[in-house]
Order: structure tokens, then sequence, then C-alpha cells
């Protein structure tokens, strides 16, 4: 059978970076306390790749099979050449997406991207209340971001709104549905929190309870029933609250690319936090190479890398072990099973977790958002300051 | 199966949707937010004759023209249809 389908198998099993995320800048107007970007971004932020280069690895990505585009960061619009970039990416035949907080998007240069080909606008709302918007991106966006929504809509693009759920926010599900309605959302993702970077630093004070959550999906739920098909809701469900980790990235390696500002190229979002890797970088061997090849993108790929429980658990095919940074994170073991897995040695990390987010000394604690000073505190490894604020007393 | 296609629909790639050959993949896809749906010869050759002018029925006299071989088709054409319909793929022009 492997002989007689040996052309066909070789193309299905060929292993290709069908998404590829550009995270084209670190800078960003906003400074959420959930965001995922590394905590120590600041040191990344001085070598973004030129527009040559951006344009040039879009090119290579797409010779490799890459379709789906995301142009995201930080705030992307907070570089001025992305319009040549979407222009291109259009002309390569790419789907693109652009992953906006809706700062710095103007009549003009949405203008530009409509005839650029962009495909769509993903724009990050935070709540239907403006002191909350405000108070979790710790900015006054919430207006802007309305006129942004309205925008998007008047130019004929679909409207995809991401919101990032935390406990601040999630018992406003229901109302936020309604405000995506009324905004005319094509798409909403409601992203519960997941942590790592900024928000694995304010963990507890993010944290919502499991009662909160249940009534947050069953909220969603009672909307899409009684909306139907006009809206496509995706509910993210929270790692800690599972038994089972997810298939992280579908996969290390498998179909999710990440090209970073000054270049780095990684498998996953948070991949940077792993101890002893070395990440290909575009300047260098190109993204061919980066994705075949290099050390950091074949370590992890398949199940080779694994020990137990997971490597002789019979469940490893559909979580693949799951998330390698949150193993790190947690436990500092990057190749033990993910501590959600309840098969892990481990997962007693995650209870804990959870019962400390609820224990009202910790959780009341100042949330630090990410800013530049604060990363900056991280770069030069001043993280006592920091962490004291969440020691338990 | 329950089919609510007709002969004399004709219909459009959805809004927002886009409908390409992908040369790495060998394959036709669909592509919208957050998502590509690989098509599988068949329903490729299906969803390339959707053009927003072309009956379903021009599109079953086609590809029974091209595929002479091909057994009871029309089944199998009216069933994508109705899957593409379902999934939101496509549009209903008239």
């Amino acid at each position: 059978m492997a002989q007689l389908n040996n052309g066909v198998a070789a193309s299905v099993t060929q292993k290709q970076p069908l998404w590829l995320l550009a995270e084209v800048t670190y800078r960003c107007p906003l400074h959420c306390a959930f965001c995922y970007n590394p905590t120590d971004y600041d040191k990344h932020t001085k070598n973004e790749l030129t527009t040559e280069q951006w344009i040039s690895a879009l090119r290579d990505a797409r010779k490799m099979g890459a379709i789906q585009l995301g142009i995201s960061g930080g705030e992307p619009l907070l570089r001025d050449d992305i319009e040549e970039i979407v222009a291109e990416a259009h002309k390569l035949g790419y789907y693109s997406n652009l992953i906006t907080s809706g700062v710095g998007l103007t009549e003009k240069r949405i203008q530009a991207f409509k005839e650029g080909g962009l495909d769509h606008i993903q724009l990050s709302m935070h709540d239907v209340t403006e002191d909350i918007s405000n108070f979790i991106t710790n900015t006054r966006t919430f207006e802007l971001k309305k006129k942004v929504a309205a925008m998007i809509k008047s130019h004929g693009y679909p409207m995809v709104l991401n919101v990032v759920i935390h406990r601040y926010n999630i018992d406003q599900v229901g109302k936020i549905l309604e405000m995506a309605e009324a905004l005319g959302a094509d798409y909403v993702e409601l992203a519960n929190t997941q942590y790592y970077g900024w928000s694995l630093v304010n963990r507890d004070q993010l944290m919502p309870t499991r009662e909160q959550l249940d009534r947050a999906e069953a909220a969603t739920n009672a909307f899409r029933e009684r909306v139907g098909n006009k809206m496509k809701v995706f509910f993210v469900v929270p790692d800690y609250f599972a038994d089972r980790p997810k298939k992280c990235m579908n996969g290390w390696g498998e179909v999710f690319m990440i090209v970073t500002a000054n270049g780095d190229v990684l498998p996953c979002h948070s991949a940077r936090v792993l101890p002893g890797m070395t990440f290909p970088n575009v300047r260098e061997n190109g993204l061919e190479w980066a994705w075949k090849e290099s050390p950091a993108f074949t370590k992890y790929r398949g199940m080779e890398w694994m020990k137990e429980p997971c490597r002789s658990c019979d469940e490893k095919e559909n979580d693949l072990g799951g998330c390698r940074c949150q193993s790190y994170l947690l436990s500092g073991d990057a190749e033990m099973a993910d501590p959600v897995c309840t098969k892990s040695p481990n997962r007693h990390l995650i209870d804990e977790a959870l019962i400390n987010s609820q224990n009202p000394l910790v959780r009341e604690q100042p949330i630090i958002f990410r800013t530049d000073k604060n990363s900056k505190k991280y770069v030069e490894g001043d993280k006592e300051r920091i962490e004291q604020f969440h020691a338990l007393p | 199966m329950e089919n609510n296609i007709q002969h004399s629909d004709i219909y459009a790639i959805a809004l927002h949707h886009r409908f390409q050959w992908e040369e790495a993949q060998q394959s036709y896809v669909i592509l919208f937010p957050e998502g590509m749906v690989k098509l599988h010869g068949g329903a490729g050759e299906i969803l390339k004759r959707v053009d927003g002018k072309t009956t379903v029925g021009e599109i079953v006299v086609d590809l029974k023209t091209t595929f002479p071989d091909a057994e009871d088709i029309e089944n199998d054409i009216l069933g994508m249809f109705d899957l593409a319909v379902g999934k939101a793929w496509l549009r209903k022009l008239n």
C-alpha cells in the first residue's frame, strides 16, 4: 500500500507552514495585561526587519506552501510600510489578515489596504464598558475601537473581533456578544486568556473561577442558538480548566511558522522562553532551512522527544504532549508532559495556580502592564521587584 | 438525503471567501477568516465552475461531459452543493 501510494503519500505527509504569522513589530500603543508577547520584548524592538526583508520572507514562505498570513505585533500599524507588505502578500496569493488594536487605522490607510488586496482585519475589543476596556489595556482606546469597527465594516471587510477573556470581563460575555452583533461582527473569537508572557506575570489577577467560565460558556451557547449562522462565535477554552492539554500549534513545526520583528523564526509564539534553544533567523539561513532543517524546528517535531508519561500514553497522538513552553514555564522541564494533563506528575502546579488565583491576598495584587518601562526591567534582570508583588504574603 | 438544491439555482463563492488552486498542496482550497478547507479533486472540479452566472444544471451537464466515465455523478454534485451551502462557502444569487 505504501508503495502504491508513494507519490501521493509524499505530497500529503510533507509538512508545510500553511499559516505564517508576521509579528512585524513589538512596539505597541496599548499595554494589555494579558499580552502573550515576551516580557523582554524591549530587546527585540531595535532590530526590526526592513520592508525588503519582509517581502522576501513572504515570497520564500509562499513557495513553501504558506497561504494564511497574519500580520500582527505589537501593533503592526506602527510601521508605515504595511500597505506595501499587504499589496505584495496579495500578489503572492496569500489570504491576508491584519491583526490590530485599531490604533493608527485611518480612512486613508484602510483604503490603501483595500486597494492592495488585504482580505480581512481582526480587531481586538475588550469589554462593553469603557472603564474595563481602558483599564485592561491601560489606555483610553474604547471609543476609538468602536469607530474603527465601523470603519472596517463600511469598507466591506468582514468584521472579525477578538476579545481576550479574563476575570474582569468574563461575566459580560453575553453583553460582549450583543455588542459584537450591534457592530455587525461576522466572526467573534472569545479567547480565554492563556498564560504566557505578560499574562503569566498577571495570572493570579486574570484567572476567572470555574463557575464564571461555565456561565460564560452557557451565555455563548445561548447566543449562538439565537443568532445561528449569521455570526460565527469561537469560544477558546482555557487550558487550566481542562484535564487534557491542547495540541499546541497543531504540533511543533507542523503547519505554523512565525517570523518575529527581528527576523527570528519560531514554531510558536512563546518558544523563545525555552532554554538552550537557538532559533533560526531569516537574515541568516533563510526560511526553508529554518523550517526543514534547523535544530529548533526539528527538536520537538513529532513524538521522538517524548519521555514518560507521554511516550507510552495511548492519547499521545491527540495532543502531542501539549505545550512545551507551558511545561517549561511551570515545571522547568520543557520535555515533560504539559502540566495541564491529569496524567502529568506536574498537574498539581495547575491546581495550585487555580487555588492561588482565588486567594484574595494574591488576586488583588496590582497588575503589571505591558509597557516598555516594565519590559526594560525584565531585560535588565530586575525581576525581583516585579515578582515581589506576586509573592504569597 | 434531503436535497434543497435546484437545477436552476445560481451560486457564487460566499463573501469574504476565496477559492484558489494551491500549487504546494496540489488541490483547490477555500480560504476565509481563520480557516482553510482543502478540497478533494471532485469537489474542486465542481466549485471551480461556480462563477455567479452558471446554473447548477449547466454545471451538472458540463461535468457529465467532461467526465463521461463517472457514474451517477449528479447526486454527488448536488450533495456537494448542499454541503457547501450548509458550510456557508457559497451564497445563492437567485
